[in-house]
């Protein structure tokens, strides 16, 4: 393109394109692209690949397992918005980022995942450590490849990576045979992608936009329901001018917690299966909503048919299969939510400059009505345990705003979405579609290098922290110091809870042990792993051991919060069950009053 | 549920015929019919794929569709404006005492004799589905030894095409 652009007096020759290998290809390219850092172990068919890996200046952290690369990728793209990185060799090398692949599916992550395969004459033949991981990964990745010459190399990465932070960001999984990577080839940079099938829509449609803002401003109890659409857009600043422009309530998904600040007047939290129950009862009672880069997840609507009957709906998506998928849109917008919420501020502005103004007064006592009477809370355990959620609650306060709060999967999770404060994006990362448990301690390493100047929080279970806790031999060893704060209720937490209230407290292997037997015993597990092991069993050292691993920023601390086994998470509608159905605590319903709509 | 006919434009890649029928199957659909083959562009091949579904998974499903990256165009063929055909090729039982009858079916039908043996008749036939279903059913009786039958291809009347377009040029 450049040779042709301008021609001067004495043409210079264009140089000589290098001959090199597929793998100097492959590490070039991922240079080109910008790549500083990338997780990994090496095997034999991704071997070639280590050699220039060994020379280049992208930085390579050598995992544990792949599946904590895969994680790390996650958790260094949520927190920076940059593509994440992960390589594996063949067979269980690739089958061990599955895993991660599918979470990074579910939460739209934009990573790339690069392997080794067999060599192109072996595949297909039940080689050592062959694996048809493009097949395995095809239900699971926004787009894969399996490289079949070295001339490819470039365009595969930059259509990979084009691919993985563009549109409805996602997972791109790349597989490349260890032939190729040895074959030589010539390295051409710039190349040109060829993907004709492959054209985003961002800009939305100006008649739907002023339609939702028609309803907008004529809506009498509406809801901006936002999830982590928003969050991928950076749409962040903009969704708050809309929100003060227009006086709507918000409320922000499980992956969507930060987008609008926690401490906002107009805020009122997490909806869905352990929402607050101003924001679940918001969205039944609504009449109106503006979902941003959400999905009408499960978890969110409850049993669907019963889901805000009375609203009509605005949805507004980058993936135009998300409209309609799970409710019906009465005004469906396709685009970016940026661009969308910018836009929707700007016909909103004409609307009011018209002398439409909504009237949310009512709306708005009703909300404050709930607010006061059913705020997030719990009850301190009677037998006199830690109680979980004031661990959490405190951890938010000391660590403050500015951290980054990684959780695991389960109770702990819902506590520390519920209970520590998020005033700013790309402050709260978790396994939210997919609920991995495992994904903190990776997720918050990868959190770590991308951030290496923000405190790291990984909130984790004791179940979930044995899956994955071997990455803090990477984190102690690779100079990335997170603090990790294991809520140990000795169980299956999340799991406990159901079989308390749906299994007659039948707690069939939901005890991990870690209460009775102390096995294993978390600080001598986090020492022998490098890190600083604290612990902490009552309330009255909450503070003084938090403060604690805050002092410490030269290794990786983890700190073993030994609490009650019976703390549960409240609000809670149960699964399959309408949101009008929320209970507030065990046996208590919340009293709605109905005359007030 | 109603017969849905979709003509797909997808890039000529190793790997598309899997990904559209793995996305079929994992969103719950059948595919009634599928048919493969190149066209006019020899990077874009054309799928045709009858499905049975209600109207709003299949626009899930068409939308699902679009999203892969090989897939260039989706369009929904009207059978009201478009010509479908399937090809049947039957092997019956005909000898002596009737193969003069299964002859006359054959014509009568206007389908072909490709293969004589002493005992049986092979026969290629082509059309829509209705009409080789009325052709099974006249030569059932005489006794069907084999059969294959292809998937459907359509195209539509009139001479707008739908392989022209900014996304085929590009391909």
């Amino acid at each position: 393109m450049l040779a042709n652009s301008a021609a001067p007096a004495t043409p210079a020759a264009p140089p000589a394109p290098a001959k090199v290998s597929g793998a100097v290809s492959l590490v070039k390219s991922l240079e080109a692209l910008g790549v500083d850092v990338m997780f990994g172990i090496p095997g034999g068919a991704i071997l070639p690949a280590y050699d220039p890996i060994y020379d280049s200046a992208v930085r390579h952290i050598l995992v544990r397992h792949e599946q904590g690369a895969g994680h790390a990728a996650t958790g260094y793209a949520q927190a920076t918005g940059k593509v994440g990185v992960c390589i594996a060799t063949s067979g269980p090398g690739a089958t061990n980022l599955v895993t991660p692949i599918a979470d990074a599916y579910m939460d739209s992550v934009p990573i790339v995942a690069i392997t080794g395969q067999v060599a192109r004459p072996a595949i297909g033949t039940d080689a050592f450590q062959e694996a048809d991981i493009q097949g395995i990964t095809l239900p699971i990745t926004k787009h894969n490849y399996l490289v079949t010459t070295a001339e490819e190399i470039p365009r595969v990465l930059a259509e990979a990576f084009h691919l993985a932070a563009t549109g409805r960001p996602g997972p791109v999984l790349v597989d490349v045979p260890k032939d190729v990577l040895q074959a030589q080839t010539t390295f051409n940079w710039p190349p040109t992608m060829e993907l004709p099938g492959y054209r985003p829509t961002l800009h939305p449609h100006g008649k739907q936009i002023r339609e939702a803002a028609r309803l907008m401003t004529s809506a009498r109890r509406p809801v901006l329901y936002v999830g982590g659409g928003v969050l991928k857009a950076e749409a962040t600043d903009s969704l708050r001018k809309l929100a003060e422009l227009t006086g709507i309530p918000v409320v922000t998904t499980l992956m969507a917690r930060g987008a609008f600040p926690d401490s906002h007047p107009q805020h009122l939290g997490m909806p869905g299966m352990h929402g607050s129950v101003s924001a679940v009862y918001a969205l039944q009672k609504a009449d109106l909503l503006v979902a941003l880069g959400a999905r009408f997840d499960d978890r969110v609507t409850g049993k669907l048919d019963s889901f805000a009957p009375d609203a009509a709906i605005v949805h507004a998506d980058i993936d135009p299969a998300e409209i309609g998928k799970n409710r019906t849109a009465d005004v469906p917008i396709v685009g970016d939510a940026r661009h969308v919420i910018d836009e929707l501020i700007q016909a909103v502005s004409a609307e009011r400059a018209a002398g439409r103004v909504g009237d949310r007064g009512d709306w708005w006592a009703q909300l404050d009505d709930l607010r006061k009477r059913y705020p997030l809370g719990w009850d301190d355990p009677e037998d006199g345990t830690l109680a979980p959620q004031y661990v959490i609650k405190r951890l938010g306060e000391i660590a403050g705003p500015d951290a980054i709060y990684v959780a695991g999967v389960g109770q702990h999770q819902m506590w520390a979405s519920q209970f520590i404060s998020y005033e700013k994006p790309h402050t709260w990362l978790n396994s939210g579609g997919a609920g991995t448990m495992g994904y903190a301690v990776p997720a918050a390493m990868g959190a770590k290098v991308g951030m290496p100047d923000t405190t790291v929080w990984a909130i984790d279970g004791d179940g979930c922290f044995q899956m994955t806790n071997q990455e803090l031999a990477t984190c102690a060893l690779e100079g990335i110091p997170i603090k990790v704060a294991i809520i140990n209720n000795g169980n299956l937490g999340m799991v406990r809870q159901w079989q308390t209230l749906f299994y007659g407290e039948r707690y069939s292997n939901t005890d991990l042990g870690t209460h009775k037997h102390r096995i294993p015993d978390f600080v001598k597990l986090a020492e022998a792993l490098g890190c600083i092991g604290l612990r902490c069993e009552s309330a009255a050292d909450v503070d003084k051991t938090i403060k604690a691993a805050m002092e410490i920023n030269d290794a990786p601390v983890v700190i073993d919060f030994v609490v009650g086994k019976d703390a549960m998470v409240w609000p809670m509608v149960a699964a399959g069950t309408s949101n009008d159905e929320i209970m507030f605590a065990r046996d208590m319903r919340p009293s709605f009053d109905e005359d007030d709509l | 549920m109603t017969k849905h006919t979709l003509s797909v434009l997808v890039e000529n890649k190793p790997g598309i015929l899997a990904r559209v029928a793995g996305l079929f199957a994992r969103r719950g659909f059948n595919i009634d019919s599928l048919a493969v083959g190149e066209t006019e562009h020899p990077e874009v091949s054309r799928m045709t794929i009858v499905v049975n579904a209600e109207e709003s998974p299949l626009e899930q499903v068409t939308k699902q569709l679009n999203k892969l990256v090989h897939v260039l165009k989706i369009v929904e063929l009207d059978p009201t404006v478009a010509v479908q055909r399937e090809l049947l090729l039957v092997k019956v039982r005909a000898d002596r005492p009737v193969r003069s009858q299964v002859l006359e079916t054959v014509a009568l039908f206007r389908a072909r004799v490709v293969d004589v043996a002493p005992d049986t008749l092979t026969i290629e036939a082509t059309g829509t589905a209705d009409k080789l279903d009325a052709l099974l059913r006249d030569l059932e009786p005489y006794g069907i030894k084999e059969m294959v039958q292809s998937g459907m291809v359509a195209i539509g009347r009139g001479s707008r095409s739908i392989t022209t377009g900014p996304a085929l040029r590009a391909a």
